[in-house]
């Protein structure tokens, strides 16, 4: 036989249906908890390459799609009141609460297109040097989870944040949300996570012992090349069949036992844990930062007299008919939903999903659900 | 969101900015204040204007050598690797057939 032809992601792959062949019992469901993993799986197909006994489904790890609305309309508000508001691309086109096709703005573009000051920028940083060229007043809408909650930190403790800014900080954390997840899937249980590569350069490996220690799930933290992706599926099958669910660091290159430990530094000084709330699903216990009170010159929530979202107080924020909540939590494809490439498509999102290059459902929609062609031609009733 | 891109550092300023180049070419100014001891030629992970991770050489060659040893745990027995390989150029020719 020539060898030659096999590449190493054949080796892989052959590898995962061997021991998959092997395993008795239900589906394998595995859990990629990152949009970045989601994107990595459909862009490359690797959907389509499983045995018919793993499924792979995608998790909350798009910070973009559980920023709640009630954030995003508290930032419209500032802008269309002459508060100059810095955003990420990603949160540009994020839909807060206001209907479609309704008087008020629905996202920032709506806003902007009102005449607001709304300037896109790649780092906070960049806003800081705009604000300094340009002064006045200003508000940076600060979403993202551990891996984006130190540029906060470090501009904030390290006192880079010009006088006339105050950062609106909606930082939400993974491991909470992680717990919520496994929780909402007791029926059918996840058997396997693929953990955030990323965010645990910050948090370190030692994030996820938890993961297989609580819950007996085997866990891999994984980079994001496809070769990654594959060898943690085969790591976390290879852990089933020997029943030793354990934590593997597939992602060493990047990824150290205790996380970037300067980084965890600056965001303790800055933030404390808090409860906090995910868009579509609520209030999940100590998932969120906020600025300690000795930042509250920086706070936009001190600042302009902003509220919080309690238990009380929150209320659904998906637009109707949008599956988002179960999209984000794996319960749900995005094919599922009744919307998906109808009303919602990539360039007019109906729902936040739809947002982000991390979304699911944007990425299906750009990509194509990762080989199930098949699936998604029938649920979209084009067959 | 969470997307990290991979970059050299080619410049530490005293302000704890280091500017990073990217495989395109492209430079920016990135708050280094969030990573100890990094130094012109590092590998770098960049994300959001910040690094989050530094890249050496030794973790580098540690992952090719965890996944040469990882497919080494799994090929231990000679026959059911060969097994497994033969099984797969099966697929392959049969998912290739009538293509050509
Ligand atoms: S397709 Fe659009 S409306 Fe449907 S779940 Fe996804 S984001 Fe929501």
């Amino acid at each position: 036989m020539d060898r030659g032809r096999l590449n190493s992601s054949d080796i892989i792959v052959a590898v995962i249906r061997k021991i998959a062949r092997s395993l008795s019992g239900e589906t394998v469901k595995i859990m990629d908890f990152c949009g970045t993993h989601e994107h990595t799986i459909v862009y490359s197909g690797i959907r389509s390459l499983m045995p018919e006994n793993v499924e792979l489904v995608a998790g909350p790890g798009c910070p973009v799609c559980v920023t709640p609305a009630h954030y995003i309309d508290t930032v419209i508000d500032l802008a269309l009141n002459g508060v100059r508001v810095y955003t990420y691309g990603d949160t540009y086109l994020l839909p807060g609460s206001a209907p479609p096709l309704s008087k008020k703005p629905r996202t920032l573009a709506d806003a902007k297109a009102e005449g607001a000051d709304v300037v896109i920028v790649y780092s906070l940083l960049e806003a800081i040097k705009h604000h300094r060229l340009h002064g006045g007043e200003s508000v940076f809408l600060a979403v993202g989870f551990e891996t984006t909650a130190p540029s906060t930190a470090s501009a904030v403790v390290n006192g880079m944040v010009p006088d006339g800014m105050t950062i609106l900080n909606v930082h939400r954390l993974t491991p909470p949300i992680m717990r919520y997840t496994f929780n909402k899937h007791r029926n059918s249980p996840i058997r396997g996570v693929i953990a955030p590569g990323h965010v645990s350069t910050i948090l370190g490996a030692k994030a996820w012992e938890f993961i297989p220690k609580e819950y007996g799930i085997p866990t891999v933290v994984a980079g994001f090349e496809p070769n990654d992706v594959l060898t943690a599926i085969a790591y976390i099958l290879a852990m089933l069949k020997t029943g030793r669910p354990g934590l593997v660091n597939q992602y060493k290159r990047a990824v150290k036992w205790e996380g970037n430990k300067k980084a965890q530094e600056l965001v303790n000084k800055c933030c404390e844990i808090v409860d906090a709330s995910w868009r579509g699903l609520g209030i999940v216990p100590e998932s969120g930062l906020a600025f300690r009170d000795k930042y509250s010159s920086i706070d936009a929530v001190y600042q302009y007299g902003l509220e919080q979202l309690k238990r009380k107080e929150w209320k659904y924020d998906l637009p109707p008919g949008c599956r988002c909540a179960e999209v984000t939590l794996g319960l749900a494809k995005p094919t599922d939903c009744p919307l998906f490439m109808k009303t919602c498509k990539p360039g007019s999102p109906y729902g936040p999903c739809m947002v982000s290059s991390e979304g699911a459902c944007s990425v299906w929609a750009r990509f194509g659900g990762g080989g199930l062609v098949e699936e998604i031609v029938r649920d979209l009733g084009l067959d | 969101m969470c997307l990290g891109i991979p970059g050299r550092v080619v410049e530490v300023r005293g302000d704890g900015i280091a500017i990073v180049e990217f495989s395109d070419g492209v430079s920016i100014e990135t708050d280094a204040n969030t990573i100890e001891g990094i130094r012109p030629g590092d590998y770098v992970i960049v994300h959001a204007g910040i690094i989050i991770a530094k890249l050496s050489d030794e973790q580098l060659e540690t992952w090719a050598k965890d996944i040469s040893e990882f497919i080494a745990g799994l090929e231990e027995k000679g026959e059911e690797i060969l097994d497994m390989l033969r099984s797969l150029e099966e697929e392959n020719v049969a998912g290739k057939s009538g293509k050509d």
